[in-house]
């Protein structure tokens, strides 16, 4: 893989985010609007229940590891929508640029444009409401790689979608991490859950985040195995992803839709 | 020495043969011009060599480089301009030739964007946006993208459809320097039959995805018993078995 096919993908997002303020305001005001509507929401918990137990690590720590992993994903996908919005697929396909230099360009965007909004959010967090990342420990930095992995390869996915389908399949991507957030134990214990769904929140990855922090803020011990199955799940999800975008890429260059990209199907 | 070598180059679509059987070459310095009513199978023969396509059978080779197992070699060799394909609109002038540059692995991107915006005289849009550019000036901004790498192999399809005549002819005339210059080979397809005859030195006429022609432009309307290049080419379009030999 070569570096500078990856930096002019990175950089085409600068140039973009630069431009204007639309772009930039879109990774900082729905995550700040969620850090300021649940940080209210945990002050007032903690106002009427037994004195002794802090909302502010559960949930609003818990609201901001998803936000983090939504921006990853996100991340992704808008930098593969700039080329699909421009219909630019023909100028990129056509040039030397590999398949996984094209996907590391889209990771390397999200890298920069999710740990902008992360700052955001712990920057608002932690002065109004008082939140400490420190409580979570060393554990911090793999629950934060395994969202990470998590939320690339669920971009990566979303992307092959809208490949696939066309760009009128673009609508798919923004509900995932809703529809996701029930299952992967976010706001409760995934003991709350029926135990059919408990079984199915366990190939989520963010799951064993979640259960991970909540063991630690209310002083119990986390399973360092359990955190390695969330990291060989989100692994194993962002390398089946790939194998996905590229055979998809490949189906596409096949049956010549990356060529006709606005008819969607090539029937 | 060939700079594009398409040996039996086939492209099905279910039942539909979009490209049958096609083999040609181009040498260095060579304009080559690839005509045919709609829907004969030139943009889906540039698509193909532009890798953007995959071939049902047959061979594309760039200089010497396979399409199919050598592909970064053979584009970092070729590119292309297209009226369908204008660069993105969101991106300034000079923002789209870094991008494109860099795609390419162009070594002094700054000097090479330099040169481009004089050659095509966009000096002044350097920081304007694409999308505000007229289509003349976009035209010309996809022109200065496809000359960024300093191709061997220049795909060009249509490439001057949305130009003004002068525009055109000076469009014309900077892409025929070029190509003497730095002995780059050009596949062209037009429907202006006055352009091919001024730029293209070799035509290869298609119908149904077959060669049914093949000559210099200027002599080929008279051995086919037609006075001008243009009813010949209705001649392709209309009645293309009154050809075949």
């Amino acid at each position: 893989m070569r570096l500078t096919p990856i930096s002019a993908i990175v950089l085409r997002q600068f140039y973009l985010l630069r431009a204007g303020p639309t772009r930039v305001l879109s990774l900082v005001v729905w995550v700040a609007i969620d850090i300021i509507l649940w940080g209210f929401m945990t002050k007032y918990l903690n106002s009427v229940t037994a004195a002794g137990f802090d909302f502010v690590p559960v949930l609003l720590g818990a609201v901001l590891m998803w936000d983090f992993f939504t921006r990853v994903m996100f991340g992704v996908t808008m930098a593969f929508f700039e080329d699909v919005w421009t219909r630019n697929f023909l100028n990129v396909f056509g040039s030397p640029i590999s398949i996984n230099e094209y996907l590391a360009g889209l990771v390397s965007s999200s890298i920069i444009t999710s740990a902008f909004s992360l700052v955001v959010m712990l920057a608002l967090a932690t002065a109004l409401f008082g939140l400490s990342f420190l409580s979570y420990g060393g554990l911090l930095v793999p629950f934060l790689m395994v969202l990470f992995l998590f939320g690339i390869a669920l971009g990566i996915v979303a992307c092959s979608f809208v490949l696939r389908y066309g760009p009128s399949a673009e609508w798919f991507v923004w509900p995932i991490p809703a529809i996701l957030s029930p299952f992967a134990g976010v706001f409760y214990p995934v003991s709350t859950m029926p135990a059919w769904v408990q079984t199915l929140a366990h190939v989520l990855p963010p799951v064993y985040v979640f259960e991970g922090m909540r063991a630690i803020v209310t002083g119990g011990a986390t399973s360092g195995r359990s955190l390695a199955i969330g990291g060989a799940l989100a692994v194993f999800y962002l390398l089946s992803a790939s194998v996905v975008f590229t055979r998809v890429y490949r189906k596409a260059v096949r049956t010549g839709l990356i060529a006709r990209y606005s008819a969607e199907s090539i029937t | 020495m060939s700079i594009l070598s398409v040996s039996n180059l086939r492209k099905a679509y279910r039942d539909t043969l979009a490209v049958d059987d096609l083999s040609f070459a181009t040498a260095p310095g060579e304009i080559v011009g690839l005509l045919g009513p709609n829907g004969a199978g030139k943009t889906t023969t540039i698509n193909m060599i532009l890798g953007v396509l995959e071939p049902s059978g047959g061979r594309i080779r760039i200089e010497e480089r396979d399409l199919a197992t050598d592909r970064r070699e053979a584009l970092l060799r070729t590119n292309f301009a297209a009226v369908y394909a204008p660069l993105p609109g969101n991106l300034t002038v000079d923002q789209n030739l870094r991008f494109f540059a860099m795609l390419y692995g162009v070594a002094s991107i700054r000097r090479r964007i330099d040169a481009l915006l004089e050659q095509f005289d966009l000096v002044r849009f350097r920081h304007m946006k694409c999308g505000v550019l007229s289509s003349g000036e976009q035209t010309r901004v996809s022109l200065a993208k496809a000359m960024l790498n300093e191709p061997r192999l220049l795909l060009l399809d249509e490439p001057t459809a949305s130009l003004d005549p002068a525009t055109a002819r000076d469009v014309r005339t900077k892409i025929r320097r070029v190509t003497s210059e730095a002995q780059v080979s050009v596949l062209w397809t037009s429907h202006n039959m006055y352009e091919v005859e001024a730029v293209c030195d070799r035509v290869l006429f298609l119908s149904h995805g077959r060669v049914l022609l093949e000559g210099n432009p200027r002599t080929l309307p008279q051995e086919h018993g037609k006075s001008t290049l243009e009813e010949l080419f209705i001649t392709v379009a209309r009645e293309p078995l009154s050809l075949e030999s």
